[in-house]
Parts: structure tokens; C-alpha cells; sequence
């Protein structure tokens, strides 16, 4: 079976902190920084679990503000 | 693989559509505005339609939606968009011409303008985002509040007796002859946002082809209006609003036309 490796980048500047790639990740792979604060004073998202993405693009598709790009490699 | 090894341009699923340009949205954090502004993007790009499209900002959060989306836009008056729209693509008939409305401006003020237009099957697209509230001006009663809804001019709740029904106006509009295509879609989920993001292509598409005016409901959701979390407000739509403005096509007679 194909292995599926993904991985997240965050433009965490542009996060809003707002959850919702959180609560569509299938793989609990984000969260939201909890003392950490981007240039605006949010609490941005980032990976916190990476090794569990499977590149879905579930977070990125629900972004409002278009701050995550999402790589996916299938090893065959 | 390490991140780096993955992180390479040719691996990308999925990233900022390039037509969006570097500023930073006003909207709210977790606002639906955001995933729409970005569907448009995507599907305008998908379609190489940069060239040719002209957008019709409204009144509302959306106003300054110019400043996001890189192709050419005009600011109607409030409510007035479908008819500025009119007079674009009549005089443009090789554009493509979209309107992009909230509830306040396309369901209140703009009800005139966007029945007739409709009516008259302009070849224009409406994009028409229906979160229950005028958000911009601090989240009052609009037309489409549900009833029991607390605003901010209902701190008791939308009173039948009082305020009336609320306005459900995509059936409305598909009982016109001009309409070629309505549809509520919703961008609550990730599965939510692609067809969301079909049906714009759709209505963007018939608008090129000149079946009629189409019309494509995103059902929102206004987290500072409705005093939520973003995640909780998306809760409350698919509790509360799902009930009054079901999710589906409401009718789509492009299939017979073409």
C-alpha cells in the first residue's frame, strides 16, 4: 500500500487564530499556539503533530484567510 | 520523509490562489467571507477568466472586497448591485459579471433590483451570503433573522407578531422565469466548501453561456454577530439555520437549456 506523507506551512503573521483548520483536521495535527502570539496578537495555529499529516488539505480548504499550504508525497 | 523533503513546490495540494492578492482580510476571524472570497478566486483562475471578470461589491462587510481579489470591480449603491450588473453585462456581453451581496443588501434594500433583474434573466452570476444579521453595523435584525434569533434591535428574539417571518428568498426567485440556476450551499466543512466552490463554477459558467441569471446562496455564518466562537457558530448554523435555508439545489434547468 502507498505511504502518504503530508505537511503543513502556516503563514502565521496572516492567521486569525479563529480554529476552524483545527476542528476540520481528521488527524489532529494542529492546534492552536496557547502562549505563543503572532504580529497582530493572535493566537496563531500551528503544527504541533506533524508527523500524523496526511496531506488532505481539509485545513487549508476551510482557511478563511488562505494562510496554509499543503504538500503531499505518496511514497509507492 | 522530513518536512523538507516534503515542503517543495512540486508536492503542493493546495495554497493561497494567486489571485488573492497580499492584503489582509478585514473580516472577523473564522469569517465565511474569507472561504468565499477565496472559492471566487479559485474558480476565476480556474476558469483564465482574470482578463475578462468584473465583480459588483456591495454595502456590507463585503464591501471592500476590491481590495482582495484582483480583478476589476465596481461599488454599487446599496441593494443596487444586480442593477449595475445589468447595465456592465449588457454592455459587455463578453464579460463575465458577478455580483457578490449579503443578506442586508440583497434581501432588504436591494429586494427591488434583484427580483427584477432575475426576473428579466440578466446573464449575471449573484453570489449572496446569507448569515441571518447585518454584520458590518453591529449585528441588527435583517430580513433573513430567524424567528427567536437574538440581535442586537431583538434582544428578546425575532417576534413573529412584531417583525414577521423570516425572508427566504432563493425559493423566491427560483419560481422566476429568468433563473437558469439557484442553489444554498453552505462552507461550514471542507467537504461544504468544494461543492460550494462547483457550484460558483456553475453559475459563473452559465453567466458566460447566457442562460439566465444564476444564483448561488452561501449560507454563513457572523460569529461576532451571533456572539460565538467560530467553530460554535458553524454548530449553530448546521442546528439552526440548516432547518430554515436547506442545503441543495433549488433548481437548475441548464441541463434541459444546453
Amino acid at each position: 500500500m502507498p505511504k502518504i506523507t503530508g505537511a503543513v506551512e502556516i503563514d502565521r503573521d496572516r492567521c486569525k487564530g479563529c480554529d476552524l483548520c483545527v476542528v476540520a483536521c481528521p488527524c489532529s495535527v494542529l492546534a492552536l499556539e496557547t502562549h505563543d502570539v503572532n504580529n497582530r496578537g493572535y493566537h496563531y495555529a500551528a503544527d504541533v503533530n506533524p508527523e500524523a499529516c496526511i496531506g488532505c488539505a481539509a485545513c487549508a480548504t476551510v482557511c478563511p484567510d488562505g494562510c496554509i499550504t499543503v504538500y503531499r508525497v505518496v511514497e509507492k | 520523509m522530513t518536512p523538507e523533503q516534503i515542503k517543495k513546490p512540486e508536492n503542493v495540494v493546495a495554497q493561497r490562489p494567486a489571485l488573492l492578492n497580499d492584503n489582509t482580510m478585514h473580516y472577523c476571524p473564522g469569517c465565511s467571507h474569507g472561504v468565499v472570497h477565496k472559492l471566487v478566486a479559485e474558480v476565476i483562475e480556474e476558469m483564465g477568466a482574470e482578463h475578462i471578470a468584473i465583480g459588483v461589491a456591495p454595502v456590507g462587510c463585503a464591501v471592500m472586497a476590491y481590495n482582495y481579489i484582483d480583478v476589476d470591480w465596481i461599488e454599487a449603491a446599496h441593494g443596487r448591485a444586480p442593477a449595475v450588473a445589468t447595465a456592465v453585462k449588457r454592455l459587455n456581453p463578453s464579460r463575465l459579471v458577478f455580483t457578490y451581496q449579503g443578506d442586508g443588501d440583497l434581501a432588504a434594500i436591494g429586494t427591488a433590483e434583484t427580483i427584477h433583474a432575475a426576473n428579466r434573466g440578466e446573464n449575471i452570476a449573484i453570489i449572496f451570503i446569507n448569515n441571518g444579521i447585518y454584520g458590518m453595523t453591529g449585528g441588527q435584525m435583517a430580513p433573513t433573522t430567524l424567528e427567536g434569533m437574538v440581535t442586537a434591535t431583538t434582544p428578546y428574539g425575532r417576534r413573529v407578531d412584531l417583525n414577521g417571518h423570516h425572508l427566504n428568498i432563493s425559493p423566491l426567485l427560483a419560481q422566476l422565469e429568468g433563473t437558469c440556476y439557484v442553489t444554498r450551499q453552505s462552507v461550514h466543512t471542507a467537504a461544504a466548501v468544494r461543492k460550494a466552490k462547483k457550484a460558483i463554477r456553475q453559475a459563473f459558467e452559465n453567466s458566460m453561456k447566457g442562460l439566465g441569471t444564476s444564483v448561488v446562496e452561501i449560507v454563513s455564518t457572523c460569529s461576532s454577530g451571533w456572539k460565538l466562537t467560530p467553530a460554535k457558530a458553524n454548530d449553530w448554523m448546521v442546528e439552526h439555520m440548516f432547518e430554515a435555508y436547506p442545503v441543495g439545489d433549488i433548481k437548475n434547468t441548464t441541463t434541459q437549456k444546453s
